[in-house]
């Protein structure tokens, strides 16, 4: 089935089996993202803590809900972000991100995507993009509020 | 008469079509958009072909030609839902333009001088309902900014009806408009217009009803029907996009204040002022979906010929298979009435541990194409307490087999995430 390509093992062990998931303490931003189309939503927390220099990120929680393919790339995300430094794990984001607009065309490095490489075949169903994305922007979002946060500086 | 299935299939070219390596189309998705028959089809592009021209001002014979397909159009609309003549027919873009033509010039008529049923104001309240589509929702939320007015709303019952326990508290001599949905295009629950609009009128106020999801599939007419505006969309009922429809009763789009301003809704146009055209003209400016127009006629000349009648008896039948095949599947629970009494053929379902999209991505393997997601009615959603849901729907094309294949390709995306 063709339908394998996008529902790959590793994003349905990741749907069953959702690392990072739950909300915790401490954290220094909150966001809630909604997918408008389907009304998926989560609500994502990151902790960043001063490394002298680029902070690192020290947490990622969510409580998120929605499609196998949402909740699996959320769990990827925090994965791949937690405990790397701000600007590399913003690398690796907007990997992600030129990964799921390829179309398909992308051969994925799974040096940087590691588990996310298993997205690639979601970038030929744009209808899920979308979903795919939800928990990577929701991050972004929280940790360039949680940068202003630590920094002091108003966005 | 009834509906010889086969016979109907072979008009829609696009049902012969493969998708995902060769699987044949089963196309359940018609209250999203339907599909078109070879009539209509042939008729756009005959229009372009031999008559095309700009209508009303052209000069010319192939002007004259354009504006009898335009206006023959609006005649043919006019006698198929049975409004008074033509002029009670404005041509929209869709069923959302002409519900926001209503709102907004409702808008208007506080600053036009309008009469005083259509100025809304603070103390003045509008009636919806929680199974209202966005586009039957929100041009109310923006009138009520915009005016002042307050929105209330019926509530759903959990088998998926109005609770009509509050008529009286909710239409009230305060209302000033009650505007509700038809046929509710998640729930697929036909509504009793003219039990909440006999309510409305002998309070003085304003109905509209949104018969997108009805008038493709039944006989409806609008003056039977109890409302002073309805509206509906030509794509839904075998037309083209681009073209809607706003009945409106005639001595009401006559004091009502124009929406959009332009070419053609004017009767003198001076520097500092303009007088109007008369219904349905005044509510029509620019250039108007021409070709659609020619196509919608062909769409209400194909359903005629086949008999809304049939068509109903046929999607009921087909309804009460999918509701039964349905019912059966464990961790299958269907949104809406569990009964086909006063209802259409949108099936709504939620099926345990498995996300609609997941649904109808498995769906979509097979060939399969329903729509998942909360259906542009998100409220609804929260008030039945569902986050989303997949959305099968029926129309004349559709075959008992399909309903069989929706069935087992259900049980499929069961068995492939794992909960059967």
């Amino acid at each position: 089935m063709q339908i394998q390509s996008l529902y790959q093992e590793i994003i349905l062990d990741h749907y069953r089996n959702p690392h990072h998931r739950g909300l915790r303490e401490p954290f220094d931003a909150e966001v809630h993202h909604v997918n408008p189309t389907c009304g998926d939503e989560v609500t994502l927390r990151v902790a960043l803590k001063d490394a002298g220099g680029d902070p690192v990120v020290a947490d990622v929680s969510y409580d998120a809900l929605g499609c196998s393919i949402s909740q699996a790339s959320a769990s990827v995300m925090a994965d791949l972000v937690i405990g790397k430094p701000v600007g590399e794990a913003m690398r690796i984001a907007q990997e992600f991100l030129d990964l799921m607009q390829s179309k398909g065309a992308a051969t994925p490095d799974e040096a940087t995507l590691e588990d996310a490489v298993a997205f690639a075949g979601v970038s030929k169903y744009p209808a899920r993009i979308k979903c795919a994305l939800l928990g990577w922007m929701a991050w972004k979002d929280a940790t360039g509020r949680a940068l202003d946060e630590t920094t002091g500086q108003g966005s | 008469m009834t509906l010889d299935v086969a016979r109907v299939r072979k008009d829609f070219p696009i049902l012969d079509r493969q998708v995902r390596d060769g699987k044949p189309l089963t196309y359940l998705d018609s209250a999203n958009t339907s599909q078109k028959p070879r009539q209509v089809i042939d008729a756009i592009s005959g229009f372009y072909e031999r008559h095309n021209a700009n209508i009303h001002r052209a000069t010319h014979q192939l002007g004259e030609e354009a504006t009898e397909a335009y206006e023959g159009a609006r005649t043919k609309v006019a006698g198929f839902v049975g409004a008074r003549d033509a002029s009670e027919i404005v041509f929209t873009k869709n069923v959302s333009e002409a519900i926001n033509l209503v709102a907004y010039s409702l808008g208007n008529a506080a600053s036009a001088g309008a009469p005083a049923r259509f100025r809304l104001g603070p103390g003045d309240e509008i009636v919806v309902t929680e199974m209202e589509h966005h586009s039957n929702l929100v041009p109310w939320q923006l009138l009520c900014q915009r005016t002042g007015a307050a929105l209330r709303w019926f509530s759903v019952t959990p088998d998926g009806r109005l609770d009509l326990s509050r008529l009286d508290d909710l239409i009230t001599e305060r209302t000033k408009l009650v505007s509700l949905v038809h046929q509710s295009n998640v729930l697929g629950t036909v509504n009793p217009v003219r039990l909440i609009a006999d309510r409305a009128h002998a309070l003085g106020a304003l109905v509209l009803a949104d018969a997108a999801q009805s008038v493709p599939h039944m006989p409806v007419d609008v003056r039977g029907l109890g409302a002073d505006f309805v509206g509906f969309t030509g794509h839904k009922m075998c037309g083209p996009t681009g073209i809607g429809v706003l009945w409106g009763r005639r001595e009401l789009l006559d004091e009502l204040p124009p929406f959009l301003g332009g070419g053609e809704m004017i009767e003198t146009a001076w520097m500092d002022h303009s007088t109007f055209a008369a219904p349905p003209h005044k509510f029509e400016a620019g250039t108007m979906p021409i070709a659609e127009a020619a196509g919608l006629s062909a769409a209400v000349d194909y359903l005629n010929e086949i008999g809304r009648a049939s068509i109903h008896d046929h999607e009921q039948a087909l309804l009460r298979d999918a509701l039964t095949r349905l019912t059966e599947l464990d961790g299958v629970r269907i949104l809406g009435p569990a009964e086909p009494a006063d209802r259409g053929t949108a099936v709504s379902f939620e099926v345990d541990g498995v996300h609609p999209h997941d649904v109808s991505q498995v769906l979509d393997e097979l060939g399969i194409a329903v729509r998942a997601g909360h259906h542009c009615a998100w409220p609804l959603h929260r008030a039945l307490g569902v986050q989303a849901s997949t959305r099968a729907s029926f129309y004349l094309y559709n075959t008992h087999e399909e309903v069989a294949a929706l069935a087992a390709g259900i049980r499929q995306a069961q068995q492939y995430f794992g909960v059967a």
